[in-house]
């Protein structure tokens, strides 16, 4: 598959556009993002779509991270707040605010979610070697969501495991 | 072009008759009865007919005695696709006008390699 | 060059499980003297057999093969059609469907159960020698030193009427080696006397080959009835010079010469296997890219199956489409230079494309539509397996089959009329001497009907038995602690004991309809499709179950309400009315239970804001809107802020991309881009009945008097 025809083929809506990225067809990409003041980073080849923060759908009785659905081209999409997930920052929606749309290909089917994330920044070309293991002692972020740490200049990145993301834990209700 | 006629009851057989055909460079066209065959036939001219023996409203027999009645079929080579590779079974082709047989199971190289006897 | 057929295999098992089918029921219907009915079963378990073959399913192919030669007996009137080779059959129809599900998935199949029918299917067709391998014994071994052969081919006259033609059998055998050949004229008749139509020439071949006699024969297997053929090997130290000359038969119908022959051969060759390679290597170009996601998507998509749709369906579609292409084209061209005196064209444009919109939907729902049949085909087998089972007699009959269904409620509906039909042999029908006695004719009949009502489908499951007996049902669901013994009920509330979970009216539990799937089952799986089910019954006559089904389930009419900043859909089917409230008919019993006093019921209010967690301005009972629904035959009054407008809406799935919600059916896009949820009101009831449960077992055992039944 031919990775910068993938990564040019996400649609940027809004004012976020990816000028400036340089696509390298080497190596895996993962696009970068923003959750309070940290890096975040999933894999470019589930990137379904970058869009503006707009109010869903709510869903009844879902758990206060389920922030409802939308209508992408006409598939009801669920839409998690990552902030609220994990307990970064503060769940405020700006007009900097950007849902990115993760469809992940599992067995038999495949699930597309959007996570709204504070800001979307870049895209990195990493090589497998690099991605060192998160550390054993936790952060909010659960262990089995990370993938593992990136090192892009003086930052660090936490890479997100999408197969984890994209599972919705089954929640009930409570009366 | 080579043209040929496909006669038969099953969807899967005539879809892969047609298909090794069309992938060897013949052209196809398909019936799925003896009866739609020959309407066909009356209609265009063919350089060879492959026909299932076993079919409804019209069988593969009555199909090839009924060409042999149309001028334009006369030396039209018909091949019977069968299962039945008894002498018996070859006699009553033979008897219509058939020209040979194919014997299932259908395998495709074979049917490339042997329909060669009859057309180009 | 290869050919990649396994592309097929999907349609070929759709085939033969068609055929399967046909076989079935055709077998059900076989009567003696039936020749029709026995040449379409031949054909169908011909044709599995042939499929088979090509794709390497030897164990259907075997089995299949025993079943075919069984039949082909009784096609020839070799052997009378008798009920116990029906019975065989009709097992060895189970064993064919075993046997191509097995290779379908790859799997085991039940090996007792095939190999006792293979030795039954044996015994019937009299031990003979179950392989018909009449595999001549070929390669008669080659002479070790011969390098070729002398081949003397003189054909019969007549040769060229059965569309042999010399020419091509020489170009098949001049692939085998050098070929070399000379024509004989010496039958050649004088001119006048030549008829175009006969072939009076012969010819010797030589052919320099290292093949051996019997592939050389094969080449003339089609004519070697109508024609002299010697074959005399050449050995290699003979060095035979013969007359070796082509000679172009000019009295050839098709008079052609051997050599160009030979060159249009070989450049079809040429292209047909550049067409080969070219085909290869875009195979390989698009596997290249191919990565374990497409795989993925691959195997996805071949789990979806398929439908199949009539022609005529899909000319409609395109005359309909073709009249939206128009209607759009007006309407832009109008938007080219708009003013407003073109308002009333604009007006009927959009009438137009409304009504274009409303039959194309219609149109692309009844491709899914198919006819009932579908459903009932496999009912004449069960109610004969019945039959035999329990030993009564009985006939199935069966009315509507071209009613067309959606194929997903198609698809799920079967398993509960399964259960139903059943049921009618198993409790409805009584044994032969009973029914004698009642003076009833000896043989019960069951009926399946189906017909539309309004924008429902009804099937109808009838027998003329006993009909269901009132008393024991009471009696039953008393000692099951369903009921009081003092309880007062009606018909139909006697019969919806029926399906309450763990009632069985049956004395014993047989292994028919005894198992283990109640009727409950049945009425939850009716409701799941949005249907509901009703019974009728005459003690002595018969019972008549009806279950209502919608015609589709991608299609709702809905009610738009507004609760808070929400919009919801309600079904239309559900709503029994809705009304602005009257404060004077609220009344508050046990606590917190608000009812509604309508008409002669009273009807629990429901706030959906309470029921959801919703923030709402209007939470006060009486500025609010309610709107009465109907569920499992409760009644429960919505509370919502706003009704908005009627329409149908497209449900879509919440559970592809996340999961499934309680009280919520589906969810659905609204003319503006937003979602909207579908309420589910059996579900919500549900809800609704089980949070006053829990709030009541948090209170003291003081109000246990209050049952859920008087809550709700």
């Amino acid at each position: 598959m031919n990775i910068q025809a993938m990564a040019q083929d996400i649609p940027v809506e809004g004012e976020h556009t990816m000028e400036g990225v340089d696509f390298i067809t080497s190596g895996d990409q993962y696009l970068t993002f923003l959750l309070a003041q940290e890096q975040y980073a999933v894999d470019i080849l589930c990137v379904e779509e970058i869009r503006s923060w707009e109010q869903p759908t709510k869903i009844p009785n879902a758990p206060s991270y389920i922030k409802g659905v939308i209508n992408m081209r006409g598939i009801i999409v669920p839409i998690v707040d990552l902030r609220l997930k994990f307990s970064i920052g503060e769940a405020s929606y700006l007009d900097t605010t950007v849902v990115i749309v993760l469809t992940y290909q599992s067995d038999n089917n495949s699930r597309t979610i959007g996570f709204v994330v504070d800001a979307v920044s870049d895209v990195l070309n990493v090589d497998n070697a690099d991605i060192k293991p998160a550390p054993a002692f936790g952060g909010c972020v659960g262990p089995q969501y990370i993938e593992g740490l990136i090192n892009s200049e003086n930052k660090v990145v936490t890479i997100l495991n999408v197969a984890h993301l994209q599972k919705v834990e089954p929640h009930r209700l409570h009366s | 072009m080579t043209k040929v006629l496909v006669v038969d009851d099953s969807n899967s057989i005539r879809d892969m008759v047609s298909f090794t055909l069309k992938s060897a460079g013949y052209e196809t066209v398909e019936a799925k009865d003896g009866q739609e065959g020959l309407s066909k036939a009356k209609s265009s001219n063919f350089d060879l007919v492959i026909s299932d023996v076993n079919m409804p409203n019209m069988d593969g027999i009555s199909l090839c005695t009924e060409l042999r009645k149309l001028v334009n079929f006369k030396f039209t080579p018909i091949l019977m696709l069968t299962t039945e590779s008894s002498a018996e079974m070859k006699m009553r082709g033979k008897s219509a006008g058939a020209t040979g047989w194919l014997v299932k199971p259908f395998n495709p190289e074979k049917l490339l390699a042997t329909i060669k006897r009859v057309v180009k | 060059m290869t050919v990649d057929l396994s592309q097929f295999i999907p349609s070929f098992l759709e085939e033969s499980f068609e055929g399967l089918e046909l076989m079935e029921s055709e077998l059900l219907n076989l009567k003696e003297g039936d020749n029709e009915t026995i040449h379409s079963i031949f054909r169908a378990a011909h044709s599995i057999k042939g499929g088979a073959g090509t794709f390497g399913f030897d164990k259907v192919t075997e089995f299949t093969h025993l079943v075919e030669t069984l039949l082909d007996e009784m096609r020839d009137g070799r052997r009378e059609i008798t009920s116990k080779d029906t019975e065989i059959l009709l097992e060895s129809v189970d064993c064919m469907r075993l046997l191509i599900e097995a290779a379908r998935d790859d799997d085991n199949y039940d090996h007792d159960k095939v190999e006792q029918t293979t030795s039954r299917l044996a015994e019937t067709l009299g031990d003979e020698p179950s392989s018909d391998s009449d595999n001549q014994s070929e390669n008669i071994v080659a002479a070790s030193n011969v390098c070729g052969y002398t081949i003397n081919f003189i054909p019969e006259h007549s040769l060229a009427k059965t569309g042999n033609d010399p020419l091509f059998i020489f170009n098949a055998l001049a692939e085998l080696g050098q070929l070399t050949l000379s024509a004989d004229c010496n039958d050649l008749p004088a001119l006048v006397d030549i008829d175009p139509q006969e072939l009076y020439l012969s010819w010797q071949l030589t052919l320099y080959t290292d093949v051996g006699e019997a592939e050389i024969r094969e080449i003339f297997e089609w004519v070697e009835d109508e024609c002299l053929l010697e074959l005399v090997p050449i050995a290699d130290t003979s060095n035979t010079s013969q007359d070796i000359e082509v000679l172009a038969p000019e009295e050839e119908p098709q008079s052609q010469s051997t050599t160009t022959n030979q060159e249009q051969l070989a450049s079809t060759q040429n292209a047909s296997s550049a067409i080969a390679g070219a085909k290869e290597s875009t195979a390989e170009d698009t596997n290249i890219p191919a990565t374990a996601k497409d795989k993925d998507k691959a195997k996805a998509k071949a789990d979806v199956g398929s439908i199949r749709v009539g022609v005529d369906k899909i000319d409609n579609l395109i005359n309909l489409v073709g009249e939206l292409v128009i209607t759009q084209s007006m309407l832009s061209e109008l938007g080219n230079d708009f003013d407003m005196d073109k308002v009333d064209r604009l007006t009927s444009g959009l009438e137009q494309l409304l009504q274009n919109t409303k039959e194309l939907q219609e149109s692309v729902m009844r491709i899914r539509m198919l006819p009932i049949s579908f459903a009932f085909n496999r009912f004449p087998r069960l109610v004969h397996d019945l039959a035999i089972k329990t030993g009564k007699k009985m006939e199935l009959v069966i009315k509507g089959e071209q009613t067309e269904l959606d194929k997903t409620v198609m698809e799920q509906i079967g398993d509960p009329l399964v259960h139903l039909v059943r049921n009618a042999a198993d409790h409805g029908i009584e044994s032969c001497e009973v029914r004698l006695a009642k003076g009833k004719p000896e043989k019960g009949t069951i009926s399946l009907d189906a017909y539309h009502q309004g924008g429902n489908i009804v099937i109808e499951v009838k027998d003329d038995g006993a009909g269901i007996d009132r008393q024991v049902v009471l009696d039953k669901a008393v000692e099951k602690g369903l009921i009081e013994a003092d309880a007062i009920l009606t018909e139909s509330q006697v019969y919806d004991l029926l399906f309450e979970p763990g009632f069985s009216t049956a004395a014993e539990v047989t292994d028919i309809s005894g198992r283990g799937v109640g009727m409950d089952v049945v009425k939850r799986n009716i409701q799941s499709l949005g249907g509901r089910i009703q019974v009728e019954s005459t003690l002595g006559k018969g019972s008549c179950f009806r279950v209502h089904l919608p015609l589709t389930l991608a299609i709702l009419d809905g009610q738009l309400v507004k609760v808070g900043s929400e919009t919801y859909i309600i079904p239309l089917i559900a709503i029994v009315e809705s009304l602005q409230i009257d404060n004077k008919l609220i009344n508050r019993v046990s606590g917190d239970m608000v009812l509604y006093r309508l008409r002669d019921d009273n009807v629990p209010i429901l706030p959906i804001y309470q029921l959801f967690n919703l923030a709402t301005k209007c939470t006060e009972i009486d500025k609010a809107l309610l709107v009465v629904v109907e569920a499992d035959g409760q009644k429960i009054g919505l509370m919502v802020d706003d009704l908005l407008a009627q329409q149908q809406v497209v449900i879509k799935s919440l559970k592809d991309n996340y999961q499934q919600v309680a009280g919520i059916s589906g969810a659905t896009i609204l003319g503006d881009g937003s979602v909207a949820m579908i309420l589910d009101i059996p579900g919500i009831i549900h809800m609704a009945l089980a949070q006053a449960q829990h709030a009541q077992r948090e209170k003291t055992d003081g109000n246990a008097s209050v049952t859920a039944e008087v809550c709700l």
